[in-house]
């Protein structure tokens, strides 16, 4: 069950014929494929996508009825190679993923499917994870598109455009025999707008038709000399086939003055970006209506060389914006230019930076730059000669503080990275190496644990170099989620089969969490139409791995230090994994909030923990939150003359998961934590039992009272 | 060479472009900005408009800070074409969830004096960054309120966490609130609350909340009112509650805080309680004796800093952190009664209250007789054998008789402290650092006083207790180098101020090299 439920909106989905669809891109997309009369959809989980996988999950009633099979696939790869069905069979198929990260992953079985071509519609839906708000390094996914001869769709950043683009890919696909991929921005996954909608469409072949039939066709095998054959196909057929249909369907799109002396190309995820910076410099009005001529590619790749050369004829120069690097388009774009002898000026990069987001300023300023260059009578008077100096506001950079994510409240990753530093504490600094995942989130402060990063489930094989051991061992990190999309094999198999002396620890948190709580092999939910429960030490020990140890509560601190130092110092040879489990607090809360408020209610009795910290105990020396970082576990300035420093405070956000209880105690911080756990309805028997001990303890606080002088109530007015 | 190319004169902006209305929304991962973002959306189509909002959550939903944005423009002639993220200068109306958010969007220059309504809540939810410093690492909120005033055309701030809270809501509800109070979007209330009803969960929180931001956005209260509507009352206008006869022992012991000098007595009389409730009135006593010490050397000329700063300092230094203390504070009615009420527990529900403690050898051994303890410390096998002991992590419930008696009676041994190894070691290391302060103010009063706040490095439990222990010695060391100089009270600040910034002390080793290459 994912973070977030999409049932509701599922129901959009059975929108027809001359209805409204209101909603986000992700959601149009799913319904676009449906009236596309899509075949089979599948994909991996990342962000900006993992709605769509949500959705989709969410959706499978829906999809059931049309016919149309889902896969949560294993990976991106898996994902990928699932396209298999459209290359001998005309069903139309989509998948989903991250770029560029998900890309990599899947480039071997995108590569050979690409090589192989299709027969049915191959649709791979890429949520380009790129600028603000990314979570991974900053490339294209438009290299692979290049390399591997598929098609590239990048469309306007709008529900219609995007929607249309489906159906476009499809058609592009099977017109061209070639997987299509459409490329969603980080912006355009979330963007909110309105479509018009028409029936879902029954795919006309449907999977399970399809193996009452199956169907080979010798040359879409990859093997000589089927694959040199293959080569020549995608350059002397698909290519151009490509290109006509992209021609004769316009899907490339041109706004403005047929006749102007300058125009600009750009990326159709770049359309609306461009157009605000002409509204904004008096060269376009409120519905996109431009003075400057605009070649809108909708289709990056490939170029199609009548329209672009159409586009040049007659102007002095062109600007290309293309966000990214290294830039493609715009090489491409001046070969071609140059090989026509063309003496049109090409623009792009000299005004605009090769690296980097196009934000708002960045397109006003590239845009002004350009026409500066190349035509400055465009630009208003106000933007040649610029007058008015801005206000002076003060400058906060000093002061802001950056707010990288973290670990939630109530996180059970928290304590396994607590028993780490604890542990490194002790036995001096280790070789860290890290993986993808919110387990990440412990390479910032104050854990500051873990060095590289080379991709999902290289955990503990990017430790590799160190495999052979020495004065200290190697420690890798590697999620659930990473275990099971191919750490099993590349990282534990790999550490197994070489006989590593490292240690991993398997942070196992019933989720692929980061992406947003989407169910794997060992999530402990039932899930009606997916084999949950696997247990992840059952695969190491399938694998070779001897030396396991299965932790049920991250929480418990010492037992994880402990267990970490017994990895670290016994005379084992071979790998030691360490596989600590604990539900995601995120997914827990969601799960149990309302049934705990229900249980209440109807009188159940329930016991609800949560911390606090005394004041008076309590030094200020934040040597807990070092060791925490929790959200829920901050600073408050008392009203105290005589204190310097903020004092640990806990709001009432806390869901008393217990670390810092646990951490004060094994790292022997300091006794200013305690836990008060409400008992809610308690029994008839518990309240005598309580109102007797009460009566006794207030009997010996008066006692002691009476022989001193207290300051309490003065110092309980002081804190209101 | 493009000078002369006709039919392209230079066009003014399209006036319609000044109906588009550009929100930006600037939260922290966690608050709801996505359930906001779609309640102005709503509101906005209800009212007619075009609407389109975008996002850019990522993992930043994690904890971090995320954006949303919504661009919306009446429905005329076909739809605009909206930006899919904000640009500097080009914002109408920012909401900031949080006061240092706030400062972020003013940073990016999504607030700007020609266009935009900063409405943003003052409540903090601190950074990592702020909250791990050994020290005080808290961002300072007055400079990005102040920011605030230049920067935004209207600005609605105030405490929309605590409002919400107060209203058994989020704080997208009060935000929403004081969006629709400030009268920044062109719509009714009604459409506002209706957007809310639509959404169909905890409506009526919501509601609640809503109808207290929009009012306090209406009419923001004058600056400060929040804080002077409930003045505390006066430190000496309250009296201690205890035996009559004790009392009177404690009015005397005021009574000589009258002869202190008087920018001294406010802080004097917070430290005499504060003494007098670790121990008993004779220690108060002592404590005056020694601040009439400090007194002696003072002069007026320098505001009595070195008076205020000794009474600050050596109350702190005589109600040291031991096991009696703890005990004793844990065990207090007042104590329960604020988490009773804290934690929302009345006579139909029971409160279970389990102490985190961990005792080592050192803690047990401080509270033996000065020279046993002395005796026992310096033999290491017998040490480890208590420690074996006694070095564990206990969980003590004090709501139950066993453990609450437990605390209760090692809270009853205040006649024993004083005869405790931890008593002869606090007191010796006090009268040190004092004497070296005072020796100091002789000749040179700023530095005295610098070297009575090295104090402040002192603090903790344990191995913090220790590691600020070894700070604190070696500020001290590096001052007594500094002595003479004419510089060496700001020396001895920034001394004191890298200790506070990390946990091991490297800024403060920094700035002892940096002295020790000058002298």
């Amino acid at each position: 069950m994912a973070e977030r439920s999409f049932k509701k909106e599922v129901e959009h989905l059975k929108l027809g014929d001359g209805q409204t669809f209101t909603g986000e891109g992700i959601l149009a997309i799913t319904k676009a494929l449906l009236e596309c009369g899509v075949g089979y959809v599948g994909g991996y989980q990342g962000a900006p996508i993992s709605h769509l996988m949500d959705v989709l999950a969410d959706a499978e009633e829906i999809l059931g009825e049309l016919g149309v099979r889902f896969e949560a696939n294993a990976s991106e790869a898996a994902a990928a190679a699932m396209l298999a069905a459209s290359v001998h069979y005309p069903i139309r198929g989509a998948v989903t993923f991250k770029g560029s990260v998900g890309v990599n992953v899947a480039s071997d079985a995108l590569a050979n499917l690409a090589s192989s071509g299709v027969t049915g519609g191959a649709l791979v839906i890429v949520g380009e994870d790129y600028g603000e708000g990314s979570s991974i390094m900053q490339e294209r996914s438009h290299a692979f598109a290049m390399k591997s001869q598929f098609w590239l769709l990048d469309p306007r950043p709008n529900l219609p455009s995007i929607v249309k683009a489906v159906e476009q890919g499809f058609e592009l696909s099977e017109a061209s025999n070639t997987p299509v991929m459409l490329m969603v921005r980080i912006r355009s996954c979330h963007v909110t707008g309105q479509f018009d909608t028409r029936d879902n469409k029954r795919p006309p072949l449907n999977v399970r038709d399809a193996l009452s039939n199956p169907r080979r066709d010798v040359s879409r095998i990859v093997l000589p000399p089927m694959s040199y054959a293959q080569e020549q196909d995608k350059v002397n057929n698909r290519w151009p086939a490509a290109q006509d249909y992209i021609r004769k369907h316009g899907l490339n799109e041109i706004f403005g003055p047929e006749q102007a002396p300058v125009g600009i190309v750009c990326q159709g995820g770049m359309y609306n970006g461009v157009i605000r910076a002409l509204q904004r410099l008096g060269l376009a009005d409120i519905h996109g209506q431009t003075e400057v001529p605009l070649y809108c590619l909708n289709v990056t790749y490939p170029i199609v060389t009548e329209e672009f050369d159409a586009f040049c004829e007659g102007k002095e120069a062109v600007l290309v914006v293309e966000e990214g690097q290294p830039e493609f388009i715009e090489q491409q774009l001046g070969s071609l230019m140059y090989r026509a002898g063309s003496r049109v000026k090409l623009h792009g990069k000299d005004v605009f930076p090769m690296a980097g987001e196009y934000t708002g300023q960045i397109m006003l300023d590239g845009i002004e730059g350009f026409l500066r260059k190349a035509a400055p009578q465009y630009l208003p008077p106000q933007v040649r000669a610029p007058n008015a100096p801005a206000p002076a506001i003060p400058d906060l950079s000093k002061t802001v503080p950056i707010r990288p994510p973290g670990f939630c409240t109530g996180c059970p990753e928290r304590p396994i990275f607590a028993a780490m530093k604890l542990v490194q504490e002790e036995l001096g600094e280790h070789q860290i190496s890290a993986d993808i995942g919110c387990h990440l989130f412990a390479s910032l402060p104050p854990f500051n644990i873990g060095g590289a990063t080379m991709g999902y489930g290289l955990g503990p094989a990017s430790n590799g170099a160190f495999d052979g051991g020495g004065e200290r061992r190697p420690i890798s990190v590697i999620g659930d989620g990473g275990f099971w999309h191919n750490g099993l094999s590349s990282s534990i198999g790999n550490m197994v089969f070489n006989k590593s002396d490292g240690v991993v620890v398997i942070v196992d948190n019933y989720y692929s969490a980061a992406t947003g709580g989407q169910d794997i092999l060992s999530s402990r939910a039932q899930n009606p139409t997916k084999a949950t429960g696997n247990p992840i030490e059952k695969a190491l020990r399938g694998v070779g791995v001897e030396w396991v140890r299965q932790i049920d509560r991250t929480y418990d601190v010492k037992k994880m230090r402990d267990t970490f130092h017994e990895a670290l110092t016994t005379d084992f040879k071979g790998p030691k994994v360490i596989v600590a489990s604990s539900e995601c607090m995120l997914n827990r809360q969601r799960r149990e909030k309302p049934q705990v408020a229900q249980a209440i209610k109807e009188g159940q009795r329930v016991e609800k923990p949560r911390f606090g910290v005394d004041e008076d105990i309590c030094t200020g020396d934040h040597a807990c939150i070092r060791l925490s970082g929790c959200p829920s576990l901050s600073l408050k300035t008392l009203d105290d003359p005589l204190r310097d420093d903020p004092i640990a405070s806990i709001d009432q956000t806390c869901v008393g998961c217990g670390n810092c209880g646990e951490v004060a105690d094994a790292a022997v911080l300091c006794p200013s934590f305690y836990e008060a756990r409400v008992v809610h309805n308690p029994t008839g028997w518990e309240h005598r039992l309580n109102r007797w001990r009460q009566s006794v303890i207030r009997w010996l606080q008066s006692r002691r009272d009476r022989k001193r002088l207290s300051f309490d109530a003065m110092q309980g007015v002081a804190a209101e | 060479m493009n000078q002369h190319v006709q039919g392209l004169a230079p066009r003014k902006r399209d006036a319609r472009m000044e109906t588009i209305i550009k929100l930006a929304v600037m939260a922290v991962g966690g608050q709801g900005g996505g359930v906001l973002s779609g309640w102005i959306e709503a509101v906005a189509r209800a009212n007619g408009y075009a609407a389109q909002a975008t996002s850019v959550a990522g993992v930043a939903q994690r904890t971090g800070a995320t954006i949303y944005y919504i661009e919306m423009a009446p429905m005329d002639g076909g739809t605009p074409v909206f930006s899919l993220a904000p640009a500097a200068g080009d914002v109408d109306i920012l909401i900031a969830a949080e006061m240092m958010e706030a400062g972020r969007a003013i940073m990016r220059g999504f607030v700007t004096p020609d266009r935009t309504t900063l409405i943003a809540s003052t409540h903090r939810a601190l950074a990592v960054s702020e909250k791990m410093v050994p020290g005080d690492g808290i961002a300072n909120a007055d400079e990005v309120a102040r920011a605030a005033e230049v920067a935004a055309q209207q600005l609605i701030m105030f405490d929309m966490e605590a409002m919400a809270v107060g209203a058994g809501s989020v704080i997208s509800a009060s935000l929403f609130g004081a969006l629709a109070g400030s009268g920044a979007l062109p719509f009714p209330r009604d459409t506002f609350e209706e957007a809310i009803r639509a959404s169909g969960r905890g409506v009526e929180a919501s509601l609640r909340a809503f109808a207290r931001a929009h009012d306090a956005a209406k009419a923001p209260p004058p600056a400060g009112t929040a804080e002077e509507a409930t003045p505390a009352p006066a430190p000496s206008a309250v009296v201690p509650q205890g035996p009559s006869r004790l009392a009177r022992d404690f009015a005397e012991l005021e009574a000589r805080i009258d002869a202190l000098p008087e920018g001294a007595r406010e802080m004097a009389l917070a430290g005499l309680r504060k003494v007098v409730d670790f121990q008993d009135i004779a220690y108060g006593r002592a404590y005056l004796d020694r601040l009439g010490r400090v007194a002696a050397l003072d002069s007026p000329d320098r505001g009595h800093e070195l008076t205020r700063e000794g009474a600050k300092y050596i109350a702190n230094a005589m109600a040291y952190d031991d096991m009696i203390r703890v005990a004793d504070r844990k065990t207090r009615a007042a104590r329960l009664s604020r988490i009773r009420s804290e934690m929302g527990v009345d006579d139909s529900r029971i409160l279970h209250l389990t102490e985190f403690t961990h005792p080592r050898a050192q803690e047990v051994v401080s509270l033996m007789p000065a020279r046993l303890g002395r005796w026992v410390e310096a033999r290491p096998r017998l040490m480890g054998w208590i420690d074996r002991r006694v070095n564990k992590g206990r969980r003590l419930r004090t709501d139950s008789l066993r453990h609450f008696l437990q605390l209760y009676i090692l809270g009853g041994l205040k006649g024993w402290r004083l005869r405790s190894l931890r008593h002869a070691v606090e007191m010796a290391h006090l009268e040190r650092w004092l004497d070296t302060a005072l020796d100091q103010a002789r000749t040179d009063y700023a530095h005295g006083v610098e070297i009575l706040r090295l104090r402040r490095l002192v603090k903790g439990y344990s191995d913090t207790h220790a590691r600020g222990l070894s700070k604190f010695d070696r500020a001290m060391a590096a001052a007594a180098l500094l002595a003479g100089r004419e510089d060496a009270a700001d020396w001895t600040r920034r001394l004191r101020e890298a200790a506070l910034q990390d946990e091991e002390g490297k800024a403060l080793d920094g700035a002892i090299q940096t002295i020790r290459s000058f002298l």
